[in-house]
């Protein structure tokens, strides 16, 4: 992974000092609440519903395990002895104290961590592919070209003030794992026809309100114009973006409003009129990264059939909670953050440490945060796994459960959000437990649900087989259901299949058009290949069949 | 008497804007729209003469008037608009203004400044009741980017052009 040399260090350091001086200035009353609300944001501080909340980047979510030890340790001193990792690879807090900010920052420093532009009208974490570098079916490893990007987008001079916050995603594969098209800005890895590395480019993808599928500016941008590209698109978008409707500021409504054709050819302009000046990435600096990316030093296995005459749970985990690994006799393992009873994405302190001595043990030290909302251990060889696989049941993460129904993604929601409309954790529990059976979860096969408790998003309801997005209705919290959406390799924006229904309703109504499938599908096909055959019609038949509550 | 944060120099403001100068001022500056109406007439004035572009003006329409400019102001109206820095880098990269370039507005505060300074700007109009010594400290707070930029820092892309 990246380690930080002098000047990385350097400037999380005096990025400490800097908020330390801010959040001093605020508590003294020398800055108001409006003026000191853009510098915390722009440290990953939001004040919440029930206290501040503190978002740490993991960028493209990868982490040491002594970066998730100190993760721990600051949840254990500062919070309470858990975090929560969001659809955005970052590590979320929910209770530190204001005045403490500071020094959890200065103990991020310690450990080459920061908080850097979590959120705010900034460039935010530059997200990846959770099996960079071990996909089988990979163009070349993401995370080196994220790195670059990420340091070029921290404190940018010309780009930290920008009309919204801004979504960078770099994909590897084919297999859009990190569901490139609905951010501001998807590269996908290419090879150009002189074998060198470059990048589609697309624009305008994103969520929220309007959500929109990004659109491809540029076939083939090569690796040496990267940084000059970017520069020029957020220039672009820096001018011309709309700041005068917090709602229409994102940039895929100015790449709308223009045509993606003519806002590719005002980038392209600005492009070449900028080259002169634009920072130009010189192989040596790229060759510097890459050098931290190299492949772990891996044993020569052979692939072991390690499932037989094993016990049938351990069969169910390795069939959906491990993937294929590039490399013979290694195998990739979830974490699995979605146990019943549990919110999505929650660890405790104490998992947090386990699993940390278990990396060190059998996966070179490393730990990835995935966009689904677990963690994942890439680089396990199979001969490990069954023991993997107890000491991550003896701690509750072992829910043989990944990609299927109940591994679902879901924003905090009212709970904790000061945004959100409606709460996800009663959903959530309610899902979980009309779900329990494994027999049926693996009958339905591979199914997402994606929550989110408003319209911002951020469990991604848009992009969701099955997706449920809580509205306030009368001052109740109401659910939204669509189908068909989806964001890896075809992506595709669900339809709202009718009216929403109330907490109590939402399970049984998936149930209801889980049912349905069931009687629908062809042999072997998916849900959402169903969802793509027949249309949510016979769905949304189906879904209010019984409950006259919802009418 | 208006100062302004020259360099790190905190000294009175010689320029007037238009509308407070007293007859005979030299250093005047004056709003993008009126300078383009009237470019003949202003130009032909006795005197320095420099420009104010609002966060919308785009530095491309100053560019024919640029070369008798000794100074652009560019206005922040408030710190969360980012506009001007745009204008500020393509005024010294794109179009090498080598005048005085001065960030003037509500947005103009000490947790600004060193943003500004890196993209060009070396005239700081601070907002009312921010406090000189703490902006003049706050252009100093980090000796390292990841960008080429105006002042002289530790750089990530030493090799890179600007």
């Amino acid at each position: 992974m990246y380690r930080y040399d002098e000047l990385d260090q350097a400037f999380v350091e005096q990025r400490v000092a800097e908020f330390r001086d801010q959040t001093r200035r605020f508590l003294a009353g020398e800055l108001s609440e409006e003026q000191f609300r853009p510098l915390r944001l722009r440290n990953g501080l939001y004040i919440q519903r029930h206290a501040p909340m503190l978002r740490i980047a993991i960028p493209y979510g990868l982490l040491a395990t002594a970066q998730l030890r100190k993760l721990a340790d600051i949840t254990r001193r500062y919070d309470r002895g858990y975090g929560h990792f969001t659809t955005r690879q970052n590590l979320q807090l929910n209770w530190p104290e204001l005045a403490r900010v500071p020094d959890i920052l200065a103990e991020l420093a310690t450990v080459q961590m920061h908080c850097i532009q979590t959120s705010g009208n900034c460039v935010r974490n530059v997200t990846a592919d959770h099996l960079a570098g071990i996909a089988p079916d990979e163009v070349d490893d993401p995370r080196p070209y994220c790195e670059i990007v990420r340091q070029w987008a921290t404190l940018h001079p010309e780009f930290t003030y920008l009309p919204r916050k801004f979504k960078i995603a770099i994909t590897g594969s084919p297999e859009d794992r990190a569901a490139s098209e609905v951010h501001d800005i998807g590269l996908q890895l290419r090879r150009g026809t002189d074998g060198g590395i470059g990048f589609t480019v697309r624009v305008g993808g994103g969520l929220g309100r309007a959500p929109m599928i990004g659109q491809v500016i540029r076939e083939f941008l090569p690796l040496a114009d990267l940084l000059a590209y970017l520069e020029a698109i957020l220039r672009v978008y820096n001018r011309y973006g709309r700041r005068d409707n917090i709602h229409k500021a994102r940039i895929k409504v100015l790449v709308k409003s223009l045509g993606a054709a003519r806002f590719g050819a005002e980038v392209e302009a600005e492009w070449h009129a900028g080259r002169a000046a634009a920072p130009a990435l010189a192989p040596a600096e790229v060759e510097r990264v890459r050098a931290c990316f190299r492949p772990q030093p891996y044993e020569q296995l052979v692939d072991l059939d390690v499932t037989a005459a094993r016990e049938a749970r351990f069969q169910a985990w390795y069939r959906y909670n491990t993937r294929a690994h590039k490399v013979p006799g290694y195998r990739a393992v979830f974490i699995a953050l979605k146990a019943h009873g549990t919110i999505p994405g929650d660890m405790t302190a104490a998992q947090m440490e386990a699993v940390a001595a278990l990396a060190d043990r059998v996966s070179f030290g490393l730990v990835r945060t995935t966009h689904t909302q677990n963690l994942l251990l890439a680089d396990v060889p199979q001969r490990e796994l069954h023991a993997v696989w107890r000491e991550l049941d003896a701690l509750g993460l072992a829910q043989p459960n990944i990609g299927t129904l109940t591994d679902l993604i879901a924003c905090p929601g009212l709970d904790f959000c000061s945004l959100a409309n409606a709460g996800t954790h009663a959903v959530v529990r309610d899902l979980q437990q009309r779900f329990d059976d494994l027999d049926y979860l693996y009958d339905l096969g591979e199914l997402e649900i994606k929550m989110s408790g408003c319209m911002n998003a951020c469990g991604h309801h848009h992009v969701g087989h099955i997706g449920i997005l809580g509205v306030d209705k009368h001052g109740e919290e109401w659910y939204q259901i669509s189908l068909g959406g989806s964001a890896n390799g075809f992506t595709a924006l669900g339809e709202v299949i009718g009216p929403s229904v109330p907490q109590r309703e939402v399970a049984p109504t998936i149930e209801r058009i889980v049912e349905r499938y069931r009687a629908l599908r062809a042999e072997d096909e998916r849900f959402i290949d169903t969802v793509r055959r027949v249309g949510i019609a016979p769905f949304a038949a189906s879904a209010y069949a019984a409950h006259p509550a919802a009418a | 008497m208006r100062h302004i944060l020259r360099q790190r120099d905190w000294v009175p403001d010689d320029w007037r804007y238009l509308g407070e100068a007293a007859p005979g001022t030299e250093a005047l500056i004056v709003p993008l729209a009126e300078l383009r109406q009237d470019a003949q007439r202003w130009r032909s004035r006795p005197g320095r003469l420099g420009v104010r572009l609002g966060p919308a003006d785009r530095v491309e329409d100053l560019a024919a008037e640029l070369p008798g400019l000794a100074l652009v102001a560019v206005e922040f109206p408030n710190p969360g608009d980012g506009r001007g820095y745009s204008s500020g880098r393509l005024l010294r990269t794109r179009y090498a203004f080598a005048g005085e370039l001065r960030a003037v507005g509500a947005g103009v505060r000490q947790d600004q400044v060193f943003l500004l300074a890196r993209c060009g700007f070396d005239a700081l109009e601070l907002a009312d009741g921010e406090d000189p010594a703490a902006a003049r400290r706050a252009l100093g707070r980090y000796d390292v980017a990841y960008q080429r930029g105006a002042a002289q820092l530790r750089l990530r892309y030493r090799r890179g052009a600007p």
